[in-house]
C-alpha cells in the first residue's frame, strides 16, 4: 500500500504544479519538491526495515489472467534506487529553478519530471514484471517529453524522437522477453522469478529470453551499438540531462541487469554478450568522449563509457562483480549529475557550451570551478574521492575474471585503456574550462551563479567526498542491503578501505592517471584536438534514414490504393472480399447434406421473373428511368418471394418500402441526368463483368452452401413462448417488441439518426430546380393530374384505417408499427405527391423530426417503465380488456413500445422523401 | 426449391456488382438497392425454405418457418430504406459540390 502511494504522489500529482500555480499562484519548484519530498519520507519510513534485510512486498491482484498484478517490493536495491531517483530529483527540482529562465513554462517542467519521476519509482519498486514494463514504456513516454521540452528546437525534437524510437523499440523486445519468462517460470512476480534462477537457466528458450531482455536493458542504457540517441539527447534542458543521465532513465537499463542478476547471471552467454557489450562501450565512448567540444556532449559519451564499465562488472556475473557495479552505480549518479549541473552553470553564466571557446573561468567563478574539478576528479577515478574506489573495485575484478582462460589479460589492459581515456577527458572538462587564459569573445562577463543554484552541486561534491573518505560509514549499510537484494544470497567479501597495500589495481589506477594526463597534454599540442571535426554520420542518420524509408513507402503505397477513387475502392473491396471468401471456402463440398424441397412451377417462375428483371435492369441500367422501373419490378418480385416462403409480414413490409424506395429514387432522378453517359472502356466493362459474375457465383454457391447443411434453430423458444410471455400470436412482431426489444429499439434509434444526417445534409443544399430535363426537354405542364387528386383524397382516411387495423392486429396477425407505420407514411405521400408538397404542408402541418424524436422517447419509456415495477429494461406485460363491439382486446405494454416505433417510421418517410419533395416542389417553376 | 433460390440470390448479387462498378451516382443507388435485396434473401435463407405456413402460432399450423430470420429481415428492410435514402441525399449533395454525378467527383 505504502509502495504503491510512493508511486502515486509523483505520479498522479504531476498536474498540481501547474494546478496551484493557477489557482493560487505558488512556485512550481515548491509543490513539485512537496510531492518528492513526501515520497522520499515515506521512503525512509521503511528504510531501517530494508536495510536490515528485509523485503517488504505488498500490492493487490489487478489482472490475474493475464498474470498482471499490482504488486510492488522494497529490498536493499529498489531503495538505493528510489533515494536515487528521489534524492537527485529533489537537487534536480532546486537547481532547475535558477535554470529555466522566466519565459520557460516552469509548470510544464516540473510536471513532465514528477510524471517521470513517477514512472521511474515504478520501474524499481514493481515486484510484478509486467508492472514493470508498463512503467519502463512510461519511462520512455515522460522522457520523450522531457528532452523534447523545448519543442521550438528542431535537434530537441529529433533527438527526443530517436530517444523514444530507441528505448520504446527496446521496451517492446523487454516486454516479449518478460512474456518469455512468465511462460517459462509460471509467474510475472519477481519473487518467483528470482528463485528460479536454475529453472530459467537451464530452459531451452534460455539464450532468447536473455537476448530479449538484454535489448530492452541495452536501449535504455545507451550500450553500444544502440549508444547514439543518448548524445542527442543533450537537446534537453541541463537539469533534464542531469537527472536522466546521472540517476535515473539510463540506470534503468542497469537496475534491469541487477534485479534480473540472480535470474539470469553466471552463465557463459551472459559473460560474453553483456561482458563485450560493456566492454566495447565503455573503451569505444571513453575515446569518443575526449573529441567532443561540447561540454554536455563530453559529458554524454562519458556517461555511455561508465555505463559500460557497470554493464561489464554485472557481465562478470560474480559476486563481487555486482557488488562493484551497484556501488559504481551509486558512485555515477553522484559525480555525474553534480557534473551536468556544473556544465549548465558555466551555459548559464558565459551562452556556451563549446569547449574552444571557454577558457579560464576558474577566476570569474572559482567556487564552481573547485566543485566541478572535485566531481571530475571522482569521474577520473583520483583517490579520496568516491569514484576511485569503485573503479579499484572494478579493477580487482577484471583480474579474477575465469571465463577468458589463457587470455585473461585482455580484460585488465582494456580496463586501463578506457581508465586512461576517462583521465583524459576529465582532464579536458577541468582545464580547458577552468584554467588557461581569460576567454575571448563571450557575450557576457561570467560570474557566480545564484546561492541556491550551486547548493545541489556542494551537496553532491560533498557525497563524493564524504564517501571517498569515510566509505564504511556513509555508503556501506545502503551498499549491503542493494548488494544482497541483487545476488538473492550471501554477500562476498569485499572491503572498502582506502588503502589495500600497494598492488595490482593501484598500479592500474597509477598508470590510468599519468597516462591520462599525458595523453591530454599530448594530444592538446601535437594531435590538434580543438580542430577534431565530428563525424557526420551515427546510429541517428541511420536511424533517421530508417524512418524516412519507412515513411516514403507507406506514403507510395497509401498513394497506389487509396488515390480517392470510389470506384477502385470498390472494385479493391469485392476483390478482397473474394479473396477471403475464396480462402474460407477451402475444403467446403457442394453436395447437398439435408433434404431437399422439390421445385415447382411458381418457384421457377418466381426466379425467372426475378432474374430476368435484375439482368435487364443492369443492361439497361444507362437508361435511367426504365432500369429503375425494372428495380421495382425485382422488389415485388422480392415480397411475392417472401409471401410464397410463409413470411407475410416481410412480404408486407418490402412492398411498402418498394414504393417509397422507388418515389424516392424518382426524386432524385429529377435532379440527375436522365441516362448515364456510355464512358466505360470496353476493358473495364469486361473486367467488372467478371468481377461480378465471380461475386455472384461465390454468393449464390454460399446461399446453396447453407440451405442445403442440417439445420438447427432457436425458433422453437419463440414459437413456445410467445403467447405465453409475449401475449401474442404473431411471433415476429412478438420478436420485435418483446424478445428482441432492445435490438429494435436501437435499429428505430439508427433510422432517426439517418433521418437527422439528411435533414443535416439538406439544410444547406440548394439545388436549382431544372426548368427542363438534362435532354432540354420541358416538364409537364400539368403538374398534378386530376385522377390522381380525386383519387388520393379519399384514400387518406381509408389508408389511415387500414393502418390502424394493422397496427391493432399486429401482435397477432400480420402487420404491427412498422407496417403500420410505413403504410401511413405512404397515404401522406401520396398527398404530397398528387397536390404538391406546398398544398399538403398546409394541410397536415406537423413536424416530422419532432415526431421521430417522440417516437423515440416513447419506446424508451415504455422500455424505462419497466424499471419502475421493478423489471428489467423492456419488461412487457400483457392483459385483456372486453370492449363492446369489438369484443375481448388484448392490451399488451409491448403495444405501446410499437406505437413508438409506428411514429418513428412515419417521421422517417415523411423526413425524408417528404423533404426532397418539397425541394423540387420549391424550385424555379413556381407552385 | 434451394438451387432456385441460391440461383436468385447469386444473379441479384451479380447484376448489384456490376452496377456498383458503375462511375455515376445513380446506377450505383440501383446496385445498392439490389444488394440489399440479395443479403435480405440471404439472410432469410439460414431460416430454411418453408411453403405455405406462417409464423403464426394460432392458425393450426403444424409445421412452423423460423421466425427470427423474419424478425432481423424485417428491421433491415426498413433500416436499408434508410441508408438508400441518405445515400440519395449525400449523391444529391455530390450534384450541388461537383456539378456532376461522377461518384469520383469527376472524371480521372
Amino acid at each position: 500500500m505504502l509502495l504503491s502511494i510512493v508511486i502515486l504522489i509523483p505520479l498522479l500529482g504531476a498536474w498540481l504544479p501547474t494546478a496551484l500555480s493557477r489557482a493560487l499562484g505558488v512556485d512550481p519548484a515548491r509543490t513539485a519538491a512537496a510531492l518528492a519530498a513526501t515520497s522520499l519520507a515515506l521512503i525512509l519510513s521503511q528504510a531501517p526495515d530494508v536495510l536490515a534485510g528485509a523485503t517488504l512486498v505488498s500490492g493487490w491482484s489487478w489482472i490475474p489472467t493475464a498474470g498482471l498484478n499490482a504488486t510492488f517490493r522494497l529490498d536493499g536495491f529498489g531503495l538505493l534506487f528510489a533515494l536515487l531517483i528521489l534524492g537527485i530529483g529533489l537537487l534536480v527540482i532546486l537547481y532547475a529553478r535558477y535554470y529555466l529562465s522566466p519565459e520557460e513554462s516552469k509548470e510544464r517542467f516540473y510536471g513532465l519530471l514528477l510524471l517521470f519521476m513517477g514512472a521511474m519509482l515504478g520501474v524499481v519498486l514493481a515486484e510484478n514484471l509486467l508492472l514493470l514494463v508498463t512503467f519502463w514504456e512510461l519511462t520512455s513516454l515522460s522522457s520523450f517529453l522531457l528532452i523534447g521540452f523545448w519543442r521550438h528546437d528542431a535537434d530537441a525534437r529529433r533527438g527526443a524522437r530517436l530517444a523514444l524510437m530507441v528505448t520504446g523499440a527496446g521496451g517492446l523486445a523487454l516486454l516479449a522477453g518478460v512474456l518469455l519468462i512468465g511462460h517459462v517460470v509460471g509467474s510475472f512476480e519477481l519473487s518467483r522469478v528470482l528463485a528460479a534462477g536454475p529453472v530459467i537457466k537451464a530452459h531451452p528458450l534460455y539464450e532468447t529470453m536473455l537476448v530479449l531482455v538484454l535489448l530492452g536493458a541495452f536501449t535504455k542504457s545507451a550500450q553500444f551499438p544502440f549508444h547514439f540517441w543518448l548524445p542527442h539527447a543533450m537537446a534537453a534542458p541541463t537539469p533534464v540531462s542531469a537527472y536522466l543521465h546521472s540517476a535515473t532513465m539510463v540506470k534503468a537499463g542497469i537496475f534491469l541487469l541487477g534485479r534480473l542478476f540472480p535470474a539470469f547471471a553466471g552463465t557463459e552467454t551472459w559473460f560474453y554478450i553483456v561482458s563485450g557489450v560493456g566492454l566495447t562501450t565503455q573503451l569505444f565512448a571513453a575515446y569518443v568522449a575526449l573529441f567532443r567540444h561540447d561540454l554536455k556532449g563530453l559529458l554524454a559519451y562519458s556517461t555511455v563509457s561508465h555505463l559500460g564499465l557497470i554493464t561489464l562488472l554485472f557481465g562478470f556475473g560474480t559476486p563481487a562483480g555486482a557488488v562493484a557495479a551497484v556501488f559504481h552505480t551509486i558512485n555515477h549518479a553522484v559525480f555525474k549529475a553534480s557534473l551536468f549541473m556544473a556544465a549548465g552553470i558555466v551555459d548559464h553564466e558565459t551562452g556556451t557550451r563549446d569547449m574552444r571557446r571557454l577558457s579560464g573561468l576558474a577566476r570569474f567563478m572559482p567556487w564552481t570551478a573547485a566543485l566541478a574539478t572535485i566531481a571530475a576528479g571522482a569521474m577520473a577515478g583520483v583517490p579520496l574521492l568516491n569514484g576511485f574506489l569503485s573503479k579499484e573495485m572494478f579493477f580487482a575484478e577484471t583480474l579474477q575474471v575465469q571465463w577468458l582462460g589463457s587470455r585473461y589479460w585482455v580484460l585488465p589492459l582494456a580496463a586501463t585503456l578506457a581508465s586512461v581515456f576517462t583521465v583524459a577527458y576529465s582532464t579536458r572538462f577541468v582545464h580547458d574550462v577552468f584554467f588557461g587564459p581569460p576567454p575571448q569573445g563571450l557575450a557576457r562577463v561570467p560570474h557566480e551563479p545564484p546561492r541556491w543554484m550551486k547548493v545541489p552541486v556542494e551537496i553532491l561534491v560533498g557525497l563524493c567526498l564524504l564517501v571517498g573518505l569515510l566509505p564504511a560509514l556513509i555508503v556501506d549499510p545502503l551498499l549491503r542491503a542493494a548488494g544482497g537484494a541483487v545476488l538473492q544470497g550471501p554477500l562476498p567479501e569485499y572491503s572498502l578501505a582506502l588503502w589495500h597495500g600497494f598492488n595490482l589495481p593501484v598500479l592500474m589506477s597509477g598508470v590510468a592517471l599519468t597516462g591520462g594526463a599525458i595523453i591530454y597534454f599530448a594530444r592538446r599540442y601535437y594531435f590538434g584536438l580543438h580542430g577534431y571535426r565530428q563525424q557526420r554520420y551515427d546510429g541517428r542518420t541511420l536511424a533517421e534514414g530508417l524512418v524516412a524509408l519507412a515513411v516514403a513507402g507507406s506514403r507510395r503505397l497509401v498513394d497506389g490504393v487509396a488515390n480517392a477513387s470510389l470506384q477502385r475502392y470498390v472494385l479493391l473491396l469485392l476483390l478482397a472480399t473474394l479473396g477471403v471468401g475464396l480462402v474460407g471456402a477451402r475444403g467446403l463440398s457442394l453436395a447437398p447434406i439435408a433434404a431437399l424441397t422439390p421445385p415447382d412451377a411458381l418457384a421457377v417462375a418466381l426466379t425467372a421473373a426475378l432474374a430476368i428483371a435484375a439482368i435487364a435492369a443492369t443492361a439497361l441500367h444507362t437508361q435511367r428511368l426504365l432500369a429503375l422501373v425494372l428495380i421495382g419490378v425485382v422488389g415485388l418480385v422480392v415480397s411475392l418471394v417472401f409471401v410464397r416462403f410463409s413470411a407475410p409480414d416481410l412480404a408486407l413490409t418490402q412492398l411498402l418500402v418498394e414504393i417509397v424506395t422507388v418515389l424516392l429514387l424518382l426524386l432524385a432522378l429529377y435532379f440527375m441526368p436522365a441516362e448515364s453517359p456510355r464512358e466505360s472502356s470496353r476493358f473495364r466493362r469486361v473486367r467488372d463483368t467478371m468481377v461480378a459474375v465471380a461475386v455472384g457465383l461465390g454468393a449464390g454457391l454460399l446461399a446453396w452452401a447453407l440451405l442445403t447443411r442440417p439445420f438447427s434453430t432457436i425458433a422453437w423458444y419463440y414459437l413456445e413462448h410467445a403467447k405465453p410471455q409475449g401475449g401474442g400470436y404473431n411471433v415476429v412482431n412478438v420478436i420485435l417488441v418483446d424478445f428482441r426489444g432492445f435490438d429494435t429499439l436501437g435499429e428505430i434509434t439508427v433510422l432517426g439518426i439517418a433521418a437527422v444526417a439528411i435533414l443535416a445534409l439538406l439544410q444547406e443544399l440548394r439545388l436549382v430546380a431544372p426548368q427542363r430535363d438534362w435532354d432540354g426537354r420541358p416538364w409537364a405542364v400539368e403538374r398534378h393530374p386530376l385522377m390522381l387528386r380525386v383519387l388520393a383524397r379519399p384514400l387518406l382516411p381509408l389508408a389511415l384505417l387500414v393502418s390502424v387495423y394493422l397496427f391493432l392486429r399486429g401482435h397477432n396477425a400480420p402487420g404491427g408499427g412498422f407496417i403500420a407505420g410505413l403504410v401511413t407514411g405512404t397515404a401522406i405521400l401520396l398527398q404530397y405527391v398528387a397536390y404538391g408538397s406546398d398544398w399538403a404542408r398546409e394541410r397536415l402541418p406537423w413536424n416530422y423530426s419532432t415526431a421521430i424524436a417522440l417516437g423515440l422517447l416513447l419506446a424508451t419509456a415504455t422500455g424505462l417503465a419497466s424499471w419502475a415495477f421493478g423489471a428489467p429494461f423492456l419488461t412487457s406485460t400483457f392483459g385483456y380488456l372486453h370492449w363492446p363491439v369489438v369484443g375481448e382486446f388484448e392490451l399488451a405494454s409491448a403495444m405501446v413500445f410499437d406505437l413508438g416505433i409506428y411514429v418513428v417510421v412515419v417521421g422517417v418517410v415523411m423526413v425524408i422523401v417528404g423533404r426532397l419533395g418539397a425541394l423540387s416542389g420549391s424550385g424555379g417553376r413556381g407552385t | 426449391m434451394e438451387a432456385l433460390f441460391a440461383i436468385a440470390i447469386g444473379t441479384l448479387t451479380s447484376c448489384a456488382v456490376y452496377l456498383l462498378l458503375r462511375a455515376r451516382t445513380f446506377p450505383v443507388l440501383l446496385g445498392l438497392t439490389l444488394l440489399s435485396y440479395a443479403v435480405n434473401l440471404f439472410l432469410f435463407a439460414s431460416g430454411r425454405l418453408v411453403v405455405a405456413s406462417a409464423p403464426l402460432t394460432d392458425q393450426g399450423i403444424e409445421h412452423f418457418p423460423d421466425p427470427l430470420p423474419q424478425a432481423l429481415v424485417l428491421t433491415a428492410i426498413v433500416i436499408g430504406f434508410g441508408m438508400t435514402a441518405l445515400l440519395v441525399v449525400l449523391a444529391l449533395r455530390a450534384i450541388h459540390a461537383t456539378g456532376g454525378d461522377h461518384v469520383d467527383g469527376g472524371e480521372r
